[in-house]
């Protein structure tokens, strides 16, 4: 697993000439870094503009620095930053294998036995074949996850991913999600509004004002 | 039909300035009519557009059985254009000509008689003479039937060749209406104490021009004025019996003479649908076609006015810039041959007069003309032998025009 | 290469349409050089004022230009007034689709079958009823005034209206203004007429504007239930155009910008009415009256809508009854025999337009399909929503038909691009392509941007993450634009007619040019089959999906 970190220098955004917020900020290989405010603070704004498709309508500047290289100039599917949204977001028409295939790099070689291993390690073996709709909430999260990781990010954004799921479910998730993220020493940052969150994640917290 | 075409047209347009250069010499096909033989070799492999009325589905599906021979025994590709009015035909070949378009015209046969001949011919746009080099032509016999040398009293030279005879029948229906008129003054009379049980085509459809051209005839005495160019002087002098017979008869026809069917199709479907009573076509065999297939009633019976009906000939011309003058010519042979005439005339098919002379044929041959049985609903021989000879071609536009002015906007 | 994608869809859309209105302009004015016409004048002018019954024609066109959008319209108001939520709506809804592929031929034709004296409904009530033994001489098809064109065309728009109506309703949010409306003791139905059908009529008025046109400039359908002495200014043009006689080429450039005018009459006529209308209703706002009429706008609302339905269900019986009847002798209301023979005589002749057709359709279908789905895909990549300039698009849908084929024949004739099936299909896609637009680009932009946004932080190009998650995904609603829009195709006659120069045959045109001669059994035959493309084209867009994505629960909720 690569060891590599996250920089956001001066990052900016603003809407129709108003400041929504600015982040100035590092993140280490494994650690994950919080950013917490209400609704419309811009929190979910500035993980657009990382993952490379805020809309026209914001002005953003800064750079964003993965392992020291700016990859603001880069298309999205260029930057190699992975992304969880609140929903998992499993493509409908593909099997689960198809999902996790969609995320791997065409040039891997023996692509089954990755997905195979991957889907035992979160605990789904044998679920290939399986149509996502089928799936329940958790096991849903689950693919969504180790989608993210095959696809072998250098960074990784959380968009409140566990706002969704039960209390039970969330605690569950939590502890999974960090866990793998810091097992693979990649630097992440989560936007939130739920403390447990923020706690469970155990990084530097930012917060934004309205 | 025409393959898709998938060049872009700038590669088209490239392509046809080269092959216009490269084969003006060549399409000036050498072709000797004296040398059958090498003519049906010359054929071979052409694809020839034959521009013919498809109002009638039985002309339709005769076509369709000569395509397929046509293919089999001469590698000729005959393709049926399909047109609802040979007109449409006549403006194509013009456009053509204006177009500079002088060897690759798209038209290679074409069913023709009457005024567009006349029209063809008189400004040079016909190929020929070709018509009487065709082996089969002598099957016709033009000494003893020198109308098929004339068309609408012009004379062919050549330029046409005979393909069917047509004739004008009356048919009624035997159920309504027991005693038929017997001429133009009698319907009439007849309508106006039935009204609503006759009509006829809208000009210038063609049975509903023929219409008007009986009426000027048998109203005029066969003036001779109408075998000769029509002037001004000589069309107001004779058409205005005509417009006053007309204004006469309208208030009785179907629909009080307010809607006029489209065609000889329509007015048969008007006469199967028991709306009127009496009616005409221009195939004698019509009525029995029809009773057979089930379209008109068998209490449907035919004859012929008793001071005769214009007959005429059907032919076929070649325009003078079609690009496959050989395979044209070899069809129209084929047309001409015992056996296509012979399906022709059987009512199980296309079930027309023949054009070739049956009585001068052997035995042997005139048997496969026999499936002709006579029958109820089709018109006797005697009848048919009372004929009247078309007037000069100029008349029918002339007639079609003010015929129009007159009534289209009434 | 995308970017390019909106401009030349507007380009192809804009340029035909508007050069060939132009260029039918100059022969009006006597100029063609091809035929020898190199000065301007107004002879063409002097000649079509001296048309017999000309004015009549130009009153009919207008007559059927004005009053199918209204009558149509005032349907539709009623209907949505009077049913909307009920079971009826709930039918209707489903059923609006199909009635609207019903090609306009085949549904007139199927008019005429069950109307005329001779059809179906006449043999229904003799001799019982009616005491009819034959047929009564009533002169109903082909109506000196135009009535039962009229009526023809009312049918076929109230459908197309009611699409458009119910495309645009959700926007209003109809249940809870009327709810509102109702809480102030508003009937229902009236509470609807007040407060939603003045904020929807903005948004339909470009489709009304195409009925009108089309109502005013139609030539298939009035070749087949118009009047003929003398028919509807397009029929005319038409005929003159096809004339032996080329000189005529001036008379029909000079009808067909008179055809023009005549359609912006219609258009202008409507503009006064919609200024009335805009009056009347504020006085009748004005009032407060909560309940007055509730009774009549309800059972003429509900009403009308089963009796349009029942027509083309009548018309449709009539059609198969005729395809398959033997002998049929007036008043039986059956035929005597059941038959194949229209379809077995008839299968050779059927085929090349058969073939052609669907090659006009599926080429001109697909090319639309893909500039459309090019164009928006620059829209959602550039992130910028392009107000693609609508009035645009309905182009091909407000310049009536003949006038600006007339003008973009005269300019292929002299470039000798004529009669080829690439000519064939680019005057197909010109009609297509509105009709494709409009029923994917709603779709398009409502799927959620979040999963294409996955794909691309998955690593995927912006191709990959098209073709493997976004068509798929939209599989359902680009299939149902392709039904669509071959059912735009298959339904056109006149493109094929002028364009195809005769010697390209469709299903349409060759069933269009049979309406003057052929049996009835033979015209029900090209009807039926002419009908059942479109419908097998909607099957398909409905059934491919589910058999594709049955093991895909997820698949059924997107859209």
């Amino acid at each position: 697993m690569s060891e590599s970190k996250l920089e956001l220098d001066k990052v900016s955004i603003a809407l129709n000439g108003k400041q929504l917020l600015t982040v100035d900020s590092s993140v280490g290989p494994g650690e994950v870094l919080t950013i917490m405010g209400p609704s419309g603070s811009g929190k979910s704004s500035l993980l657009a503009y990382i993952a490379g498709f805020l809309a026209p309508v914001f002005e953003a500047s800064g750079g964003v620095f993965v392992n020291g290289d700016d990859i603001t100039p880069l298309p999205a599917e260029r930057r190699r930053v992975g992304l969880l949204f609140q929903d998992p977001l499993l493509f409908p028409h593909l099997s689960i294998a198809g999902n996790l295939r969609f995320a791997i790099d065409d040039r891997s070689a023996d692509k089954a036995s990755l997905i195979r291993q991957g889907l035992d390690e979160v605990g789904l073996g044998g679920f290939e074949e399986r149509d996502p709709g089928t799936l329940s909430g958790g096991q849903e999260s689950r693919i969504a996850l180790l989608r993210l990781l095959l696809s072998s990010p250098n960074a990784v954004l959380l968009d409140e991913p566990f706002s969704k799921l039960d209390s039970q479910l969330r605690a569950e998730m939590r502890t999974l999600v960090f866990s793998k993220l810091r097992a693979s020493g990649l630097p992440s940052i989560l936007v939130t509004h739920d403390q447990a969150d923020a706690d469970s994640a155990g990084g530097e917290i930012i917060t934004l004002e309205q | 039909m025409e393959a898709p075409e998938t060049h872009s047209f700038s590669i088209r347009f490239i392509l046809l300035g080269i092959l216009l250069q490269l084969t003006s010499p060549a399409t000036a096909q050498s072709i000797d009519l004296s040398d059958w033989q090498s003519l049906e070799r010359q054929a071979r492999g052409e694809t020839v557009y034959f521009n013919a009325w498809g109002g009638e589905p039985r002309t339709n599906n005769y076509l369709a059985w000569v395509s397929e021979l046509m293919l089999e025994r001469y590698d000729i590709t005959l393709q049926h254009v399909k047109i609802s009015d040979t007109a449409e035909a006549v403006s194509k070949v013009v456009a053509q000509r204006q177009a500079g378009n002088d060897d690759n015209g798209s038209i290679d046969l074409l069913w023709i008689n009457g005024e567009n001949f006349a029209a063809l011919k008189e400004n040079d746009l016909l190929y020929g003479p070709w018509a009487e080099s065709l082996p089969n032509f002598k099957l016709v016999n033009a000494d003893r039937f020198p109308e098929m040398l004339e068309d609408f009293t012009v004379p062919t030279q050549g330029f046409e060749s005979p393909w069917t005879r047509a004739q004008l029948v009356f048919y009624y229906d035997s159920q309504w209406l027991a005693e038929p008129p017997q001429d133009i003054r009698q319907i009439l009379e007849w309508s106006i104490s039935n009204p609503g049980e006759f009509t006829y085509p809208r000009p210038p459809a063609f049975l509903g021009s023929t219409f008007l051209k009986q009426a000027l005839i048998e109203l005029s005495d066969r003036d001779p004025a109408l075998y000769a160019p029509v002037s001004s002087a000589e069309f107001e002098r004779l058409a205005q019996v005509l417009w006053e017979y007309l204004d006469a008869l309208h208030p009785s026809l179907l629909r009080s003479g307010r809607y006029f069917p489209a065609s000889a199709i329509d007015l048969r479907r008007l006469m199967g649908d028991g709306e009127i009573s009496l009616a005409f076509a221009f195939n004698p065999n019509e009525a029995l076609l029809s009773v057979r297939s089930g379209e008109l009633p068998p209490s449907v019976r035919s004859y012929v006015l008793r001071n005769g009906t214009i007959s005429n000939v059907s032919f076929l011309a070649i325009p003078y810039n079609a690009s496959q003058k050989a395979g044209a010519m070899v069809t129209a042979n084929f047309l001409l041959s015992i056996e296509a005439q012979a399906r022709a005339s059987d009512p199980d098919h296309m079930g027309s007069t023949p054009a070739i002379s049956i009585s001068d044929l052997d035995s042997n041959a005139r048997r496969s003309f026999e499936t002709i049985t006579r029958d109820l609903a089709a018109p006797s021989a005697e009848d048919l032998d009372r004929k009247l000879q078309e007037p000069h071609p100029s008349w029918t536009p002339a007639l079609e025009r003010a015929w129009i002015q007159r009534y289209s906007a009434r | 290469m995308l970017r390019w994608a909106s401009h030349s869809l507007l380009i192809l859309l804009a340029v035909p349409i508007l050069l060939g209105t132009l260029i039918a302009i100059l022969p009006a004015f006597g100029y063609f050089p091809t035929l020898g016409g190199t000065e301007f004048s107004l002879d063409a002018w002097r000649e079509l004022v001296q048309v017999p019954g000309i004015k009549r024609s130009i009153q009919i066109s207008l007559l059927s230009g004005v009053l199918t959008p209204l009558i149509a319209l005032a349907l539709v108001f009623l209907y949505l007034a009077s049913a909307s939520g009920s079971k009826l709506d709930n039918w209707m809804r489903r059923l609006v689709s199909p009635l609207l592929s019903f090609p306009h031929a085949a549904a007139a034709f199927g008019l005429a079958f069950l109307i005329a004296p001779s059809g179906l409904l006449s043999r229904l009530i003799s001799p019982g009823l009616s005491g009819w033994e034959r047929p009564p001489d009533l002169l109903i098809i082909n109506d000196t005034w135009g009535l039962t064109l009229l009526f023809g065309l009312i049918v076929k728009e109230v459908p197309f209206l009611l699409l458009m109506s119910l495309a645009a309703l959700p926007q209003l949010q109809p249940s809870k203004h009327v709810e509102l409306a109702r809480s102030l003791g508003y009937r229902p139905t009236i509470a609807w007429l007040k407060v939603i059908a003045p904020n929807l009529y903005p948004l339909i008025r470009l489709p009304v504007a195409a009925v009108i046109v089309f109502a005013s400039a139609t030539v298939d359908v009035a070749l087949i239930l118009g009047p003929t002495l003398p028919p509807t200014l397009s029929v005319r043009v038409l005929t003159w155009f096809n004339d032996a006689d080329l000189n005529f080429r001036f008379l029909a450039a000079a009808g067909a910008i008179l055809q023009l005018g005549t359609s912006l009459l219609a258009i202008t006529i409507w503009l006064c009415l919609e200024k009335l209308c805009a009056v009347l209703w504020r006085f009748w706002v004005a009032t407060g009256d909560r309940g007055t009429g509730e009774r009549l706008v309800f059972f003429s609302g509900r009403g009308a809508m089963p009796i349009v339905l029942l027509v083309i269900t009548g018309s449709l019986v009539a059609l198969l009854v005729n395809a398959f009847a033997g002998p049929w002798r007036y008043p039986s209301v059956l035929p005597a025999s059941w038959t194949f023979l229209h379809w077995t005589n008839n299968f050779q002749n059927l085929l090349t337009p058969l073939l052609n057709t669907l090659l006009i359709s599926v080429g001109s279908t697909l090319s639309a399909l893909v500039l459309v789905l090019a164009t928006l895909e620059s829209e959602r990549q550039s992130g910028k929503l392009r107000a693609t300039a609508m009035w645009l698009l309905y182009l091909p849908l407000l310049v009536p038909q003949i006038v600006f084929l007339f003008g973009f024949i005269v300019l292929t004739e002299s470039m000798r691009w004529q009669g080829t099936m690439s000519l064939v299909i680019f005057g197909h896609f010109l009609f297509v392509l509105p009709y494709v637009f409009l029923s994917l680009s709603e779709a398009y932009r409502q799927l959620d941007p979040r999963w294409s946004q996955v794909a691309s932080t998955l690593g995927a190009s912006p191709f990959k993450s098209f073709w493997r998650i976004r068509i798929p995904l939209l599989l359902a609603p680009c299939l149902t634009a392709i039904a669509i829009g071959m059912a735009i195709s298959i339904s056109l006659f006149l493109p094929t007619q002028l364009l195809g120069a005769g010697r390209i045959t469709t299903i349409t045109s060759e069933a269009v040019a049979l309406s003057s001669g052929a049996s009835r059994n033979l015209i029900a035959v090209w009807a039926v089959v002419q009908l059942s493309l479109p419908m097998l084209g909607f099957l398909a867009a409905l059934t491919v999906p589910r058999l594709l994505w049955r093991n895909r629960t997820g698949m059924r909720e997107i859209r």
